[in-house]
């Protein structure tokens, strides 16, 4: 599998008794950011997840580089390089903003330069260093969602809805946050905003049900408004 | 979907499992329904009432625990109620059955009022939290009815009199000489009108239970509790279904609580309030079965036989290998809850549904 | 009232209420002497009830286990500390003052390593097969509390022991009119050190960074890359060794012990976990000292609704913050 960092064959995942993944098949590109679309409740969620352990897949294959990961510990793919940013954040709101972030570091310490370019990114966590993150809005919770997931270099960062609530301003501004972080990592972006997931995304893939119905180049459904119709339907152009 | 398995699987196979639950527990109720007449000395009575308290006791737990999947450690706090409120009224106000109606009704009214502040308190906040709120609250009423001894005669409790009905003086039906009526030997008197009561009564209030778990209702607490959140999403207000069987199984537990008082002529703490009776409920319906109503038949019956005879048993073991050193204190009949401990922890393990579910389970299975 | 709430907030918060409590109990009381003397009484007895609490508290917090052995734990101790001061009874009753303090720190230690050995062979055997099935969980706990008292009562009989105390902490402080147990003073002093160790170690290390995080989110913990499940036995280990230590200094309290001192001393050590808010040693310490303090001056003032009023001031607090005061967790 050259050129490709993760790869999801034939993925069965269940919550309890219900079957949720129907066999999901993925291939991420490494480098750059590659965008999972689908309608609420498609299995989105389940499928991050299930890349990161945190579900277990019942049948099927989840391979990070060379590494077969389906059966691993969550913290063994976290120490290979897997940083999640989950659907609602995961901050430890008791914790300090410092506290949070040294969490995220394999040793306790921090890379200066890399720290002084985070906080640039991300400009209140620098502001509010040492408060604690429950005081924080939810815009800036998910900043520091997303700098603990690249305060450390991380092969694969996988994060969902990142722009859930955010203003249009600030989603401007991770706009450009995820560029940069696309520059040196890879990125698997859940998304529902279009538009986000538009200028950023260079693959996408679209889930229903349980199954991947669609895999293609971003542009490529950018430019088709049939393919949009086709794919996003309804829930999509709502939230444009 | 079991009841699809069982349709296409039980013509194959005889549901063993499912027969022999039926069977023992059509044994049992036809040795209670009898139990004066096949077991006419006055131990086997005493224990055949119990069993029958103690089965809607069990029952009206297990819909909290199996069916709906909270942990109340108040359960006998509402028996109690119940038994207290007749104990006292029939005290004060002397052997009627008006005494027994507005003491026990005050008992049960308590037991309601309590359950449902209880639940609405801190059932919205998380089950295992209820769980400590339940222990608290039954451990503080364990103490008040040791100091309030103006009322409820403290740790000796109360001792007084039942209807003239239930008397073993009485006589049912009397013959030429004005003595009772004589049937296979033994005398109809007001000791088996007693007896039938209590039989009767729990007879009915099971078959209230068996109801209420076959109901809409029941089939609301089995989504509940096999995902919360998908019950919440669907729109059924999960605190206030809870609340509402808590309530359910607090009175039923406050009635049971009348019947015992009814038949022991006493109450105290031992008989009607104590952990050990809490800890007796919850090893017969976790042994039996949670989520079966038949569960807590068999497991009351079983608990009963060994505390009998698991004692006997020890005591054996305990002489047998009197020489070796340890090996008798662990026998020793004393310590027979060690062993129940054990063999709870065991089976919580290995068979978490029970005697009962186990059985039925196997079934299933055998069917796909 | 907003304004009220504010200037409370300003002023504290929650850690108000014990000098609220302390207020009113003092207008009740009316005698001074009196009211310092059960203050210091509460105080005391806040302090070792902390000790049973903060480990209960922190096993549920981090591992969402609510262990209902842990009463038993609590008498272990107990029982254990009162045999080791037994032992001991020259150092102890000696009147040698270094003797006397070395000889129930010994007893408390040694205690504490049993608690800590008990708590171990729990988790590995009895609890770890059921994490995450709460109902289980319980039962669980619950039957191995069944074995454990029955252990207890094997091995120490079911007849009362007497505790030794030693012969420096027997008697009283006495100021003017005031008179305080030195007993009680040393517990204080001793239940305030745990509290300041656990702080250090919660609030200035790693680990216990990984705890306090792990308590509010353990799969994010994970996520980020730390085993927490090697964090559990650890967490266990210490919760079941404070467990046994407030045992054993609650028998050289008391002075004669039974089997069933842990079983009633769980009550207030729940309510305390309710009040404080599982998983916060903070919390736990605010509900220990509120608990003490409420036992003591309503025992005073009329003894027959003591426990009942901590079961009221549970029930409001509950209506009040449904969490507790002071939640591990923020929301
Ligand atoms: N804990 C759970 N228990 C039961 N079912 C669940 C659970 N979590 C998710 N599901 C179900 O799995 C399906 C997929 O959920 P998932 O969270 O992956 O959706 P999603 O695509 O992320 O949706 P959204 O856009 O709303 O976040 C849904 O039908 C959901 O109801
Ligand atoms: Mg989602």
């Amino acid at each position: 599998m050259s050129g490709m960092i993760l790869r999801l064959d034939d993925v069965h995942t269940d919550i309890a008794q219900y079957h949720i993944l129907h066999g999901v098949h993925l291939d991420v590109p490494e480098g750059g950011v590659h965008v999972i679309l689908g309608r609420n409740g498609a299995g989105k969620t389940t499928t991050l997840r299930t890349i990161m352990g945190l579900w277990r897949a019942r049948k099927g294959a989840v391979i990070f580089k060379h590494h077969d990961i389906t059966r691993m510990h969550v913290s063994d793919i976290a120490r290979l390089g897997v940083a999640f940013v989950p659907e609602n954040m995961g901050v430890f709101g008791g914790l300090t903003v410092a506290e949070n972030m040294r969490l995220a570091t394999r040793d306790g310490s921090f890379d200066t330069a890399r720290l002084d370019r985070v906080q640039t990114l991300f400009p209140p966590l620098k502001t509010f260093w040492d408060k604690q993150a429950h005081a924080l809005s939810g815009g800036q919770k998910q900043m520091l969602a997303i700098a603990r997931a690249i305060i450390e270099r991380r092969e694969l960062i996988l994060i969902d809805e990142p722009t859930k609530g955010l203003a249009p301003a600030i989603i401007r501004d991770m706009i450009v946050a995820f560029r940069e972080i696309a520059a040196e990592t890879t990125v698997l972006l859940v998304e529902q905003n279009f538009r986000f997931a538009g200028a950023l995304g260079q693959t996408v893939a679209v889930i229903d049900d349980g199954r991947m119905v669609h895999h293609g180049q971003m542009a490529e459904l950018v430019e088709s408004q049939k393919l949009q119709d086709r794919y996003l339907g309804l829930s999509m152009a709502a939230a444009e | 979907m079991s009841l699809a398995v069982e349709q296409t699987g039980a013509p194959r196979q005889l549901p063993m499992g499912r027969l022999l639950v039926y069977g023992t527990v059509g044994l049992i109720a036809l040795a209670l329904l009898f139990a004066p007449f096949l077991f006419p000395d006055v131990r086997s009575q005493e224990v055949a009432a119990r069993i029958c308290v103690f089965i809607v006791l069990a029952a009206s737990f297990d819909l909290l625990i199996g069916y709906t999947g909270i942990v109340s450690f108040a359960h006998t706090m509402f028996f109690g109620l119940g038994a207290y409120g007749t104990a006292i009224a029939l005290k004060q106000f002397g052997a009627s059955f008006t005494s027994i109606a507005l003491g026990g009704g005050a008992g049960v009214l308590a037991a309601l009022v309590l359950a449902a502040l209880i639940g609405l308190l801190s059932l919205r906040v998380k089950a295992i939290f209820f769980a400590m709120v339940t222990l608290a609250a039954a451990s503080v009423m364990l103490v008040l009815a040791s100091q309030l001894s103006e009322f409820t005669g403290g740790e000796d409790g109360l001792t007084y009199s039942i209807p003239r009905l239930f008397s073993p003086a009485t006589e049912l039906i009397a013959d030429a000489e004005g003595k009772a009526v004589k049937l296979f030997g033994v005398a109809l008197n007001g000791k088996i009108a007693l007896y039938y009561f209590v039989f009767s009564s729990s007879l009915a209030l099971f078959a209230v239970m068996l109801r209420i778990v076959a109901s809409p209702l029941g089939r609301v607490l089995k989504a509940i509790r096999e995902n919360e959140m998908r019950a919440e999403a669907i729109g059924y207000r999960v605190v206030g279904y809870r609340t509402a069987v808590f309530c359910i199984a607090a009175v039923i537990a406050a009635l049971a609580g009348i019947l015992r008082a009814v038949w022991l002529k006493y109450t105290g703490p031992e008989v009607a309030l104590s952990f050990d009776i809490m800890i007796d409920i919850l090893l017969i319906v976790v042994i039996g079965g949670m989520g079966t109503m038949w569960g807590a038949v068999i497991g009351v019956v079983l608990m009963t036989l060994a505390s009998y005879y698991l004692k006997d048993l020890m005591a054996l073991g305990a002489e047998a290998t009197a020489s070796i050193p340890l090996l008798p204190d662990l026998l020793n009949p004393d310590r027979w809850l060690l062993w129940l401990g054990v063999g709870f922890i065991l089976l919580v393990y290995f068979f978490p549904s029970g005697l009962v579910g186990t059985l039925m389970d196997r079934d299933a299975r055998a069917g796909k | 009232m907003k304004d009220l709430n504010a200037t409370f907030e300003r002023f504290g918060g929650v850690m108000l209420l014990p000098v609220i409590l302390a207020i009113i109990a003092f207008v009740l009381i009316g005698r001074p002497a009196t009211w310092i003397t059960l203050t210091a009484a509460g105080l005391a007895m806040g302090m070792m009830i902390f000790l049973m609490a903060s480990g209960l508290s922190l096993i549920f917090g981090l591992m969402d286990v609510l262990n209902f052995s842990h009463s038993a734990f609590v008498t272990a101790g107990a029982f254990v500390g009162a045999t080791v001061l037994g032992w001991l009874t020259l150092w102890i009753a000696g009147s040698n003052p270094v003797l006397n303090i070395v000889g129930l720190l010994m007893a408390i230690a040694v205690a504490a390593v049993v608690g800590g050995l008990i708590g171990w062979f729990f988790e590995r055997v009895i609890i770890k097969p059921v994490y995450g099935d709460h109902l289980r969980q319980i039962l669980i706990t619950v039957g191995g509390l069944i074995v454990a008292e029955e252990l207890i009562l094997m091995i120490w009989g079911g007849a009362p022991l007497p505790v030794p105390r030693p012969e420096v902490l027997t008697g009283s402080f006495i100021i003017g009119e005031v008179s305080i147990e030195v007993y009680r003073v040393f517990a204080f002093g001793l239940g305030a050190l745990v509290y300041l160790g656990l702080y250090l170690v919660l609030d200035r290390t790693r680990v216990g960074l990984l705890i306090r995080a792990g308590v509010e989110n353990r799969e994010m913990v994970e996520a980020l890359g730390f085993r927490i499940d090697r964090l559990f036995i650890g967490v266990f280990m210490a919760g079941s060794a404070l467990a046994a230590m407030g045992g054993a200094m609650w028998a050289g309290y008391q002075g004669l012990i039974t089997a069933s001192l842990g079983a009633e001393m769980m009550i207030l050590v729940f309510i305390v976990v309710i009040i404080g808010g599982l998983g916060s040693i903070r919390g736990s310490l605010l509900g220990a000292v509120l608990v003490g303090l409420m036992a003591n001056y309503v025992g005073f003032l009329s003894p027959k609704v003591a426990l009942l009023s901590n079961m009221i001031l549970m029930m409001a607090i509950l209506l009040w913050r449904p969490w507790g005061l002071l939640p591990a967790v923020k929301r």
